[in-house]
């Protein structure tokens, strides 16, 4: 059982004039196999509080705090995070020209588990995650995210998480730009390594549709850097009739 | 100092535009007439004869150059060389296995001429490939005959003390398609135009390049595509990496759209990575349209240090700052390298630029 703890969390971006506070003490308890949805307008600091927990330079810690396991995940270098088994799937994928897809996922392995995976269960794992994802061979010799339509982007940071193992991922707006078959593949593949290694999620979303295909156990409302309502599942079906209006001013 | 010039070309003197990035004192005399130059054959086919080309050495004055120039070196060499190296490709042939051209220079400056023409309806690729310490102006004008398919490669793998002044001018003909690649990572001052006109429409060309400077080394590219004809296009890509104290490079790209070039369709695209303090690279794009009437046109400039974002995104996936700097930089490298199309080659290029990135600590 892995748990993320996050307690007060405060984070500010450098702006023109001075810190701009973004997140306003933000507490949120994420344990191994849960999905909690966090729902809320444009501007309310979704992106930041994912980008914070996974260390983005851009993004100071004022204050509050970060747990993983009871370990300070505010004190590790990006990478350390990753190795301590958070992932985050971005909202947009960066493109790294000439970095192909293969020679970037079996990087990021080694990195992770130590030792390089042997080739021949490596290829094997790659090319079984890849095909579960429709995602067509020839996108190994690829550049990373080079040249990628939305949703082939999307997939490929799914099967990132797939092949990389995390115990924590954050799924930034993973449903944004996709069609429904996109979503439904996306979807699919975030539940069947849910299921498969007992992932916690933080899937954060402005639209109810991804909750359709990925169930969420907790709904969170985060308005004005902060978390304002929270509750189960049904707690989707009223924003999705009532909107966000209603938290304007929070 | 004599006041007479023996010829009528002037000696640059670094304050011209075209001359003004490069260190004269360090180009051995190639610009000035009062130093001699030897008039030397450096270039051989490398491995035996092959059915569909053939290589021969002629009189200058047999095989003068077809295109105009106003570079200075190259003047001087046309009026200097003597004999002229032709390699013929001939008409229609298809010749699979790059052709490899290895030149050896010599100890003294040289001026050297070279021909190559791609005959109509061939597909062929040429390699020339540079090793060495030595003192080299030379041309290389290269034929594409209608309906020719050329893939025109040079490697400057020069030794530390090496010194190349060259132009590469292309002539394309009717929907004749010329692609080349450019890899400078040796030598000490390397000044490369590599230049291409149309004589007939439907032509295009891809321009590829990358270079990479070390301490105290010059690199330079001067790209030149003259759209005097209409519906032609062009592509242009060049990327630079540099690394420690005083590594220089300069990369002008110059293309100039005549008033009856209509239905261009041209971009072009220079990326500098600078890796440590004390480098400096220079990246002038210049686009010149007389007509409207075209397709597109565009260009972009980017130097700068590492991506940020880049960095994140392959951080976040466990890599360690070290190891994801390494996998930008060689992905930088490989872009352009792996157009190449031969691993043989690809793999000691990318070897020898990973041995010198280790000799930096990058």
């Amino acid at each position: 059982m892995a748990q993320l703890v996050i307690k007060g969390l405060q984070v500010s971006v450098e702006g023109e004039s001075g810190a701009i506070e973004i997140l306003r003490g933000v507490d949120l308890t994420i344990n191994s196999g849960e999905v909690h949805a966090i729902m809320g307008p444009n501007g309310s600091g979704k992106s930041t509080l994912a980008y914070s927990i996974a260390g983005h330079p851009k993004y100071s810690v004022t204050g509050g705090s970060v747990t993983l396991d009871g370990v300070d995940v505010l004190e590790m270098s990006v990478d350390e995070r990753a190795k301590a088994g958070l992932f985050l799937a971005m909202q947009y994928p960066v493109e790294v020209p000439g970095v192909s897809v293969s020679n970037f996922l079996r990087t990021a392995a080694t990195a992770l588990r130590g030792e390089a995976p042997k080739v021949r269960t490596w290829v094997g794992e790659v090319k079984e995650a890849m095909s579960k994802l429709s995602i067509d061979p020839t996108f190994s010799e690829r550049s990373v995210n080079e040249g990628f339509s939305g949703g082939e982007k999307k997939r490929h940071e799914i099967l990132q998480m797939e092949l990389l193992k995390p115990k924590i991922a954050i799924l930034d707006e993973t449903d944004s730009g996709l069609d429904v078959d996109a979503l439904r593949i996306v979807s699919e593949g975030v539940n069947r390594v849910k299921s498969e290694q007992n992932l916690g999620i933080m899937l954060i979303t402005h639209y109810t549709r991804i909750l359709r295909y990925i169930k969420p156990d907790f709904v969170h409302v985060f308005a004005g850097g902060k978390i304002v309502e929270e509750g189960g599942p049904e707690l989707a079906d009223r924003l999705e009739e009532k909107g966000y209006a209603q938290y304007a001013k929070a | 100092m004599s006041s007479v010039l023996p010829t009528n070309y002037l000696t640059p003197t670094g304050r011209e535009e075209a001359w003004r990035f490069t260190p004269l004192k360090r180009i051995a005399g190639l610009h000035d007439p009062a130093v001699s130059v030897i008039d030397r054959i450096s270039i051989e086919l490398f491995g035996s004869a092959r059915a569909g080309f053939n290589i021969s050495t002629v009189k200058a004055s047999e095989l003068p150059a077809k295109s105009t120039t106003t570079d200075a070196i190259v003047q001087r060499l046309r009026s200097e060389v003597t004999e002229v190296v032709h390699l013929k490709i001939d008409n229609e042939a298809v010749i699979n296995e790059p052709i490899l051209l290895k030149r050896s220079v010599g100890s003294s400056g040289e001026f050297s001429r070279t021909v190559i023409t791609a005959g109509a309806h061939s597909k062929a690729s040429v390699i020339v490939e540079n090793t060495g310490d030595g003192i080299i102006g030379e041309e290389i004008e290269i034929r594409v005959e209608a309906g020719a398919n050329l893939t025109f490669i040079t490697l400057q793998e020069w030794g530390p003390k090496a010194v190349h002044m060259g132009r590469h001018h292309a002539i394309i003909g009717r929907d004749a398609n010329f692609k080349s690649i450019t890899v400078t990572i040796g030598g000490s001052l390397v000044r490369l135009l590599p230049t291409v006109e149309y004589s007939d429409q439907g032509s295009s060309a891809e321009l590829w390049g990358v270079y990479f400077a070390t301490d105290g080394q010059h690199l330079e590219h001067r790209v030149f595509v003259d759209h005097g004809i209409p519906r032609a296009k062009s592509r242009v890509n060049y990327k630079g990496v540099l690394a420690g104290d005083g590594a220089r490079t300069v990369w002008i790209g110059d293309v100039f759209i005549r008033q009856n070039a209509e239905g261009t369709d041209t971009y072009e695209l220079n990326k500098n990575l600078l890796l440590s303090d004390g480098a400096r690279a220079d990246s002038v794009p210049n686009l010149e349209i007389e007509t409207g009437e075209i397709v597109g046109a565009g260009h972009a400039s980017t130097t700068g240090r590492f991506d940020d974002e880049q960095l994140f995104y392959l951080m976040s996936r466990g890599i360690p700052m070290n190891e994801a700097r390494r996998l930008v930089i060689r992905g930088f490298f490989t872009e352009i390298i792996d157009k190449i199309g031969d691993e043989v080659i690809q793999e000691r290029l990318m070897s020898k630029i990973d041995s010198q990135l280790e000799t930096l600590g990058a």
